[in-house]
């Protein structure tokens, strides 16, 4: 389903794009990296993890060309056990990876997989923001970090059918250094992201489940109406909060739905917290005002305090001199 | 988030429009800011594609790289920049006002007093939003470790003269926005989100053109839908109407706009390289210039209105009277200015890529001496703000019932009254635990003696043992002791801060603390120069 189409034929369109320079530039370092061979990036690869294995000097770099993501991922599991059977220094540049998401499969493709000697095999992650002085921006790292680690996982159903090989849970991530264009790499431990998204997996409900709990007919077809496609977005839960607009098309759809509704999670999820079993905007002001709401409530009685307060410092309430 | 202002934010999203958080200006604002707004390209590391600098909101400078991507123009952008910040900042070098400073003297231990020089004043920068701060770090880092034909004939491509200095500059600014209430470098949406909360999430208040819409909605219209025009309203060609604050660009604005016209620059300047005889060079120049002028007018039309956004900001914050104790930051901030120039004037070398852990460890000290010296400062300027804090128990108002005079018992009996106060606040208070009062614009400090039943019934009184500021003699100096029916905000934190203690010399500090040996008076050395004439 093209969300980004839906999001528009609902009146509000995603916000998201790409830069071309930006696309431009992410591609001229990664072929920069993977040059010759890979030869550069074995070399940071075998600097950062290298282990005990000897250098890098014979390094196999399969095609992994094959017809429709099937057959590529097929191919590329393929290559992996080869690799891993062949005992040398393997890289996969884009292999083609299967992962089940809410009973469907959903297809994954890492910028390279190395697979060692000894059977390990290494994600491989090449961004171009850069990293200056040692340090890079700390949410870039992050969303890098648990992209590679649903890499990670999907290696894993691989790595379970094949003999001696194991998935490393440090991925390599392949940056410029400072301002210019050469690549430096760092590792980075992706175990905790690793767990989180192994137990999101497992929590997600399957996709079945949540058409089975459609009404019959609902389609999310653009072309459609706006009021049968509003109604049929309406029909799927949406917990909507602020973080949603960095990453969903639909986020401003579920924003005016939110806010029409009065919800307080459209000022942030602490503020859910903050408010109790108060979940309206209406209700928590009419709680402060002392029009509703239980006074033995400590979430009431905090807000009458609150309001109260606030009241009298903006009358010019009492003042330090 | 406190309650109040989640309170804040919840009357926000019903009226419509933002509401205060802030009675006064907590921030001191200059009479001649220093504006920037930059631009950077899109998955480059220190490519800037232009900014609008200057103080006179009438008459930006715009300055911009018609190919970011060119070592050269990227040289000549910097140069242009220097020239348009150093003067500014020159300009406050040399107003000075005699001061004085302790000092330890290296030969006698002793602490003495030194006369030294303070700038009067120091040049404010501001930058459209925390992005833009983070933009000026960075610039500050490609450039302070550059050098010039001067310093070093033998560089390969040298920068020009003055963009290692603009660089150090900049470094130090970047550094000092990191001392929470500095204002020699402020984010505007920094400063309107400190002063108003607006009827969205404080992810969507860093979009500065949103954060006005709700502050300063148009007459008729909610903040809301004013917000959501600013976010997403576009033209006829599919542009932002409300352009990013920077540094980065809408990848629309990219794609259809600047790249394009990037690409009639190189080929223009490819077929002036290639020209043969010069008629048809001046030919092929016009053409150049025209691709020149078309960038500089797209740089100039996404750039404009978040510079009148930023001034807008800025007339509205003025409207706030400055909070009393906002000055005292100030005066920390012309000290950490006259430092800097110190250090630049003296011929130090730039500041080193990473803090040795000496320095580290004191930067971090500070700053939280100074976070916890706004937190006390803003609660003493602005009762909005003391009213969290009196939510929170960390301060109450009370008025005072009885006061019984006692001493202290010591050979020298001290006055020490005991003073009877009723609040209908929840203060946490424990045994003896220390509060505050402002006394003529000083802490008196008091301890919490008890609670006392009142003969009325009616919750608890507590007892307050006055325990400071009464003058030397047995009796306490007069006004220095409240008196029945006045009304008092007391506060359990201190109003002063001091920083912790002083950290050991380097040779009584452990390696283990002091990072490896020899690290000292090692000189930093530009960074290597790429093959690549393009980066």
């Amino acid at each position: 389903m093209d969300k980004a189409a839906l999001a528009a034929a609902l009146g509000s369109p995603a916000p998201f794009g790409q830069s071309q320079f930006a696309l431009v530039r992410g591609n001229a370092f990664e072929a920069k990296v993977k040059a010759d061979g890979g030869t550069e990036l074995m070399r940071l690869l075998y600097e950062r993890l290298g282990g005990d294995a000897g250098a890098p000097r014979e390094v196999s770099v399969p095609d992994l060309t094959a017809a429709g993501p099937e057959g590529r991922a097929a191919r590329t599991a393929l290559a992996l056990r080869e690799a891993t059977e062949a005992g040398g220094w393997a890289l996969l540049d884009h292999p083609m990876l299967a992962l089940e998401v809410a009973g469907s499969p959903a297809y994954l493709e890492p910028d390279a997989v190395a697979v060692h000697p000894d059977g390990t095999w290494t994600v491989v992650e090449i961004k171009s923001f850069p990293t200056v002085d040692g340090s890079a921006d700390a949410a870039k790292v992050g969303a890098a970090a648990r992209q590679s680690a649903v890499y990670v996982l999907a290696l894993e159903r691989i790595a379970e059918l094949t003999e001696g090989a194991e998935v490393g849970h440090r991925v390599l991530l392949v940056c410029p250094k400072d301002f210019s264009n050469l690549p430096t790499a760092s590792v980075v431990d992706v175990r905790k992201q690793r767990a989180v998204t192994r137990r999101q997996l497992t929590r997600l409900t399957r996709i079945e489940e949540i058409a089975a709990a459609l009404p019959e007919g609902t389609t999310f077809d653009p072309q459609c109406p706006r009021q049968q496609l509003d109604a049929a977005v309406e029909s799927v839960g949406a917990a909507y909060a602020p973080e949603c607009l960095a990453a969903c098309e639909l986020a401003f759809h579920c924003r005016a739905k939110a806010r029409e509704a009065g919800a307080v999670e459209t000022l942030g999820r602490s503020v859910r917290g903050e408010l109790g079993g108060l979940t309206t905007v209406g209700e928590v002001l009419a709680a402060a005002a002392g029009k509703e709401g239980d006074p033995a409530d400590p979430t009431v009685a905090a807000l009458r305090r609150a309001a109260a307060l606030r009241a009298e410092a903006l009358a010019g309430g009492p003042a330090c001199r | 988030m406190s309650l109040i202002s989640t309170l804040a934010r919840l009357e926000a999203v019903e009226s419509g429009r933002a509401r205060p958080t802030a009675t006064v200006l907590h921030r001191h604002l200059t009479d001649r800011p220093l504006v920037l707004v930059p631009l950077t390209t899109a998955g480059e590391a220190g490519a800037p594609l232009g900014a609008l600098v200057g103080t006179d909101r009438e008459a930006p400078r715009l300055l911009t790289v018609s190919q970011p991507r060119d070592r050269d123009l990227r040289f000549a952008f910097l140069a242009e920049l220097a020239e348009a910040v150093l003067p500014h900042m020159e300009a406050y070098e040399d107003v000075v006002e005699p001061a004085e400073r302790n000092e330890t003297d290296p030969e006698t231990g002793k602490r003495t007093r030194v006369e030294v020089e303070l700038c009067a004043d120091a040049p404010q920068l501001i930058v459209p939003s925390r992005a833009g701060i983070e933009f000026v770090r960075l610039l500050g880092r490609s450039m302070r470790f550059r050098r010039t034909a001067e310093e070093d004939p033998d560089t390969p491509y040298p920068a020009p003269a003055r963009v290692p200095l603009l660089g150090r500059w900049l470094t130090h600014y970047g550094e000092r926005a990191r001392v929470p209430g500095s204002s020699l470098l402020l984010a505007a949406t920094d400063l309107l989100n400190r002063h108003w909360a607006t009827g969205q999430s404080s992810l969507e208040d860093q979009h500065l053109g949103a954060l006005l819409a709700w502050i300063d909605a148009p007459a008729g219209e909610s903040g809301a839908s004013a917000a959501l025009r600013a976010e997403l309203e576009r033209d006829g060609e599919g542009q932002l109407l409300c352009p990013p604050a920077g540094p980065a660009t809408d990848p629309a604005f990219d794609n259809r706009l600047l790249a394009p016209a990037i690409e009639k620059y190189d080929r223009a300047r490819t077929s002036l390289a290639a020209a043969e005889d010069g008629l048809a060079a001046d030919a092929r120049l016009a053409e150049l210039t025209a691709a020149e002028r078309e960038i500089r007018a797209l740089l100039a039309d996404v750039t404009r209105p978040t510079w009148d956004a930023v001034w807008r900001g800025l007339d509205l914050l003025r409207e706030l009277p400055e909070g009393a104790r906002a000055e005292d930051r100030w005066t920390r901030d012309r000290w950490s200015f006259t430092g800097h120039r110190d250090r630049v004037r003296s011929g130090e070398p730039p500041q080193p890529r990473r803090d040795d852990a000496v320095t580290a460890a004191q930067k971090l000290a500070s700053r939280e001496t100074a976070q916890a010296q706004l937190e006390a400062q803003e609660a003493l300027d602005d009762p909005l703000v003391l009213a969290g804090r009196r939510l929170a128990g960390e301060a109450f108002v009370a008025g005072v019932t009885e006061v019984v005079m006692a001493y202290s018992e010591s050979k020298r009996p001290s006055p020490r009254p005991l003073v009877t106060v009723r609040t209908d606040e929840h203060p946490h208070l424990g045994e003896r635990t220390k509060v505050y009062r402002s006394l003529e614009g000083r802490p008196q400090t008091a301890e919490f003696a008890g609670y006392a039943e009142p003969e009325d019934g009616g919750p608890p009184l507590l007892v307050l043992r006055i325990l400071d500021r009464m003058g030397r003699s047995k009796e306490p100096a007069p006004g220095s002791v409240p008196e029945p029916g006045d009304r008092i905000v007391w506060t359990l934190f201190e109003h002063d801060q001091r920083g912790g203690p002083k950290l050991p010399d380097p040779e009584q500090t452990p390696w283990t603390h002091g990072g490896p040996p020899g690290a000292a008076g090692h000189t930093e050395s530009p960074d290597p120069v790429t093959a690549e004439d393009l980066l």
